[in-house]
């Protein structure tokens, strides 16, 4: 069952245009992740379908419901993590999950929430004496407090702790099992390659790249074997020892577009050891979510990137 | 209803065991009523019997401005900027039950308020004349007036400057609001000035209705009723939900 469905969507902030014409849906029981450097438009796509902006063009539908018009409606039926903040300052975790418990019919039990995030030994200490991993936690226990249908996580494991990283994780798992379908927005590749069924990049505004971890990573270069060493190694040279292309990436960042057989690796590795060249690493076979990253954007993912990248003025609401 | 139920008690609670609030709330009125009571420091209107029938109703407009004002503002400016209202606003609750859960909390809270200073008034020789249905509707414009400026400035300020200003008017109001000495007293420019805020025409809508009895003036009620209507329109209109 299609349970979001983005057409077409546009958002502009005055003159500057957030997001451009994106589409896509997600179906229950999906962890759909929404990848993206800094400015792509992750959060104003996100925050539009959570029901907090008008979309300046396009439209949205989650569980069939106009996420702006009808959001009273829809309430009841989804669960928010925001990027931060969203609590009571002098609240204790407990109390917040009081508060939360009776705006639900049927919640979820506030000692399983606790278990499941760990929240026990910060039980009452208030909100903001919490440490970020456990804010955080807080703050993903009562995003699914209310059993919803529509989970969406706003950097979820930005500044978490390890607990609250497996934490979301068990979440995560045990959302989809229960068939709900989860919107995931994150700069940590390895989490959303863990976590998602599909990806989507955005950049600029529009989406770059669609599809499973497994697709987006076999079709960006398809075979090719990858490995660091110092800055500065002869191309040239290498590439006729290879008889392939090769390029330096990043610096000490090489990649040799041929087949990642054991015959290919070994006359690299003979090369290298040759002229006495030590390896950082080397992979072979299909690309990491990283590099693939980096191909459709030109850049690199930095976690500090999400305390920036959502605009801060000319809010709509 | 269980979503409201479970805010208002929220709501009522954060209000009662917040320390800096209950000071300005009933610590500061409180204060105010029995040391000038005892010590007739400041000038009194020459119809009022005793210093407790004017100052009874004083401090009970000092109480409505604090809870509508003062704890609206500085309560509401920092649950915006920690994003508590924007997180809301995707629960279940959603936007008028909240604003109908604070409504009841500063209800609530002015009831205790009253409850305390009338106690206290009746121990200090006040004796009431005037009209309970005049005391309660001036009691409900004053709120809604104070608790729009609160609003309006929690929804368009930052929260250090929200507890700045906040506590500033209600300190300016204490002097020019007919609260603590008649605004017969001030100068005659002030005086005309004191006479367009909501402060003043609270306090002599309840020194009739709650002191010395007799009809509430017109420019009075007048006023009441356009910061009744004029602030919280003007908040509505400006407030953003998340900063």
């Amino acid at each position: 069952m299609t349970t979001i469905e983005v057409n077409d969507l546009y958002i502009a902030y005055g003159e500057k245009i957030a997001v451009l014409g994106v589409s896509f849906q997600a179906r229950s029981g999906e962890v759909l992740t929404i990848l993206g450097p800094n400015g792509a438009g992750k959060t104003s796509t996100v925050e539009s379908i959570e029901g907090y902006r008008k979309p300046s063009k396009g439209s949205i539908k989650v569980l069939g419901l106009d996420p702006y018009a009808d959001l009273s409606k829809l309430a009841p039926f989804i669960g928010v993590m925001l990027q931060n903040g969203g609590i009571y300052p002098r609240m204790t975790p407990l109390q917040a999950l009081g508060l939360f418990h009776g705006y639900y019919k049927d919640p979820q039990e506030i000692d399983y929430l606790i278990k499941l995030t760990n929240l026990g030994p910060a039980l009452k200490t208030p909100y903001r004496r919490l440490s970020g991993g456990e804010k955080q936690r807080l703050s993903l226990a009562l995003a699914i407090i209310g059993r919803p249908k529509v989970v969406f996580l706003d950097e979820p494991t930005a500044g978490i702790d390890p607990e609250g990283r497996l934490a979301v994780r068990e979440v995560i798992r045990d959302l989809k099992s229960q068939g709900v379908c989860v919107l995931l927005t994150t700069h940590e590749l390895d989490e959303a390659e863990r976590l998602s069924d599909r990806i989507i990049i955005l950049d600029h505004g529009k989406i770059v790249a669609e599809g499973s971890p497994e697709d987006l990573m076999t079709a960006a270069h398809g075979d090719n074997i990858r490995f660091s060493a110092p800055v500065g190694l002869d191309l040239a040279e290498l590439a006729s020892a290879m008889d392939a292309k090769v390029v330096e990436e990043r610096a000490g960042e090489y990649l040799v577009s041929t087949a990642a057989v054991p015959e290919q690796i070994a006359r690299l590795t003979s090369f290298l050891a040759s002229r006495n060249i030590a390896i950082g690493d080397i992979r072979a076979g299909r690309s990491s979510l990283e590099d693939v990253f980096f191909a459709l954007t030109g850049k690199e993912m930095e976690p500090e990137a999400s305390f920036t990248d959502k605009p801060r003025s000319r809010r709509r609401r | 209803m269980k979503p409201y139920l479970a805010q208002a008690k929220t709501e009522i609670k954060l209000a009662l065991t917040q320390g800096e609030s209950l000071l300005v709330t009933i610590g500061i009125p409180v204060i105010v009523l029995i040391g000038l009571s005892l010590t007739k420091a400041l000038p009194l209107p020459s119809s009022a019997h005793s210093a407790a029938d004017f100052l009874v109703p004083g401090t009970m407009t000092l109480a409505i401005m604090a809870t509508g004002m003062v704890s609206t503002a500085i309560a509401t400016g920092v649950e915006r900027s920690y994003g508590v209202l924007k997180r809301l606003a995707t629960t279940p609750l959603g936007r008028p039950a909240l604003l109908l859960a604070k409504i009841t909390s500063i209800l609530v809270v002015e009831i205790i308020q009253l409850a305390v200073l009338a106690i206290i008034g009746i121990l200090l020789g006040w004796h009431p004349t005037g009209n309970v249905v005049f005391f309660v509707i001036s009691a409900v414009l004053a709120t809604a007036g104070f608790a729009g400026i609160g609003l309006f400035m929690a929804g368009t300020m930052k929260s250090e400057v929200i507890i700045g200003a906040a506590n500033g008017i209600y300190l300016i109001l204490l002097f020019i609001g007919g609260i603590i000495m008649p605004i017969s007293s001030l100068p005659g420019a002030l005086e005309a000035f004191a006479r367009l805020l909501p402060a003043a025409a609270l306090s002599e809508a309840l020194y009739h209705s709650a002191g010395i009895g007799g009809s509430v003036p017109l420019w009075a009620w007048l006023n009441l009723i356009i910061w009744a209507i004029a602030a919280p329109v003007l908040a509505s209109k400006t407030f953003k939900w998340d900063q």
